[in-house]
């Protein structure tokens, strides 16, 4: 069968420059980087390497980046550490109503602790507007949340913009960037970012390994307690494999980031392009020129996505669904929503993320077989007949 | 978690697809907004359900559960077709997924509401009282 991955946002393969980076430490890579021997030197070598390497990714300096467990963590991490370290100040957070969970939920519980958070909306591609970020600052306004880029429907946000209000109110700002980092081009300095987030496994390094950038001079209280890793901030042996790769992920996504934008956004406009020719009643999300290079999120009328995605699966096609049944509270997406899709609509919600691995071989095969599913669900679908 | 492969099968080959032009029960049950729309068309003759068919608009679960329920009620008189349980539709397919189990009530609704349009127009008078069931529109 074929195996044909479009599901990027969800996770992409491990380069195979990456992986030969990660074997000899999962070889010889046990020693502790906290110890003073040979072994322990061996690893705190790589890890120091790999600390430049991340940094760079995002022009930050070395030691502005502390090693987490995933994206979410690092979310987790931003969150509850800047809020409770900044507490003096006040109890007021912005962000918006298409963040992911590892942003919504902690600020969810945050606010049963009587702190106040502003979900700011967005328009129709779902793009922030910058100007109700600063209209929405108070005097007790300590953090600001904005994500960089939404992996779900694709639209980058205007972080430069929210940079430079946060930035002239004395505001820490904190981006999600977990989908944007190693995609598409991100200078922390430039965009006055304070705290980022990000996470290996989008930008082709190993799952179970992310990182935060945390500006020299910003407080955090520590994530988890323990040693003295990560500079007291996030205590617990390192993970030396995973770290190592993520190092070489970002030295590689810096390095081919222009070629692989190049590539991955031509195969994704010859996606949608032939898409919107072959089947009719179908509509883009997110804005269309500020997205990912790989995100192609559809809205397919009268027909549901998680059947979309089972009929494609048989074909050998991996993609996401944004639909109602894919989550437990049987709702569509939060941040289809948010962009005021009407709710049938946004059920038939399809996510195809293209990645480095794609070709168009790919491309032309999805193209050919997704046609034909879409007509089968639409025969079947009690909406097709009543609104043709 | 994954569908089992009973599901899997009336997915990707569901029976009896499709409506009739001279019905004589139709119920659709559902909401748009819940991801799910079930629509069962029932041709009933001296009392027994002699052909149903389906439209479903809706996840794999949802075009699962529709295609075994036609199957468990042809040739059933309209008394037994009423018995059917969303518990014995999702027993029948393997089981489901936990999130999944509002498909199963959903298609049992179904038949349900079709049984119910079909005593409306022959009898005047539809089913005297509705079973209780836990699937209502979600709000949250």
């Amino acid at each position: 069968m074929e195996k044909i991955y479009m599901d990027n946002a969800s996770g992409t393969p491990v380069h195979p420059k990456v992986m030969e980076a990660m074997v000899p430490f999962l070889k010889e890579g046990f020693g502790n980087p906290s110890n003073l021997h040979q072994f322990g030197r061996i690893t705190s070598d790589a890890i120091q390497a790999a600390r430049g390497q991340v940094a760079s990714l995002v022009n930050a300096k070395p030691s502005e980046i502390i090693f987490t467990s995933s994206g979410t963590e690092a979310n987790n991490f931003a969150i509850k550490g800047i809020l409770s370290s900044h507490k003096k100040k006040g109890n007021h957070i912005i962000t918006t109503q298409i963040e992911h969970f590892s942003v919504l939920n902690p600020l969810k519980s945050l606010e049963k602790s009587g702190y106040v958070v502003t979900y700011l909306p967005v328009d129709k591609y779902g793009m922030v507007n910058p100007d109700d970020v600063k209209k929405a600052v108070t005097p007790t306004t300590t953090m600001v949340s904005v994500m960089y880029a939404n992996g779900e429907i694709g639209t980058i946000e205007p972080i430069k913009e929210i940079g430079a209000i946060t930035k002239e109110k004395g505001i820490v700002f904190h981006t999600d960037a977990v989908a944007a980092t190693g995609n598409i081009p991100i200078d922390v300095l430039d965009s006055h970012i304070d705290v980022l987030s990000m996470s290996a496994n989008q930008f082709n390094g190993p799952s179970g390994i992310g990182a935060l950038y945390l500006r020299e001079g910003v407080r955090i209280l520590p994530f988890m307690e323990g040693g003295v890793q990560e500079g007291g901030r996030r205590a617990g042996t390192e993970n030396i494999v995973g770290i190592v790769g993520m190092g070489k992920a970002a030295e590689l996504a810096k390095l081919e980031m222009s070629q692989r934008i190049d590539k991955i956004q031509n195969l994704r406009n010859q996606l949608r392009d032939g898409i919107l020719k072959n089947i009719n009643h179908v509509y883009l999300n997110g804005h269309q020129t500020n997205r990912l290079p790989g995100n192609l999120s559809l809205c397919i009328e009268y027909i549901e996505g998680e059947s979309v995605l089972l009929f494609l699966d048989m074909q050998g096609i991996a993609i996401s669904s944004g639909s109602a049944c894919t989550s437990r509270s049987l709702k569509a997406s939060h941040v289809i929503m948010a962009t005021c899709v009407d709710a049938a609509l946004a059920q038939g919600t399809v996510l195809f993320s293209l990645g480095i691995d794609n070709s168009e071989t790919d491309v032309k095969y999805v193209l050919e077989k997704l046609p034909p599913i879409v007509e089968r669900l639409r025969q079947m679908s009690p909406l097709y007949n009543l609104k043709k | 978690m994954q569908y089992s492969p009973k599901v899997m099968d009336h997915f990707a080959n569901p029976r009896n697809v499709g409506e009739f032009p001279d019905a004589d029960g139709v119920g659709e049950v559902g909401n748009p907004a819940c991801g799910d729309i079930m629509k069962m068309s029932i041709k009933v003759k001296d009392n027994v359900i002699v052909d149903v068919k389906f439209k479903t608009f809706g996840c794999g679960a949802a075009i699962a559960t529709s295609s075994i329920s036609t199957e468990m009620i042809k040739g059933k008189t309209v008394e037994e077709a009423l018995t059917l349980t969303n518990k014995a539709v999702a027993e029948a397919l393997g089981g489901l997924p936990p999130a999944k189990m509002h498909c199963s009530v959903l298609a049992e609704e179904a038949i349900e509401a079709a049984i119910d349009d079909y005593l409306k127009k022959t009898t005047g008078k539809g089913l005297e009282k509705k079973k209780p069931h836990a699937h209502e529109h979600h709000e949250h």
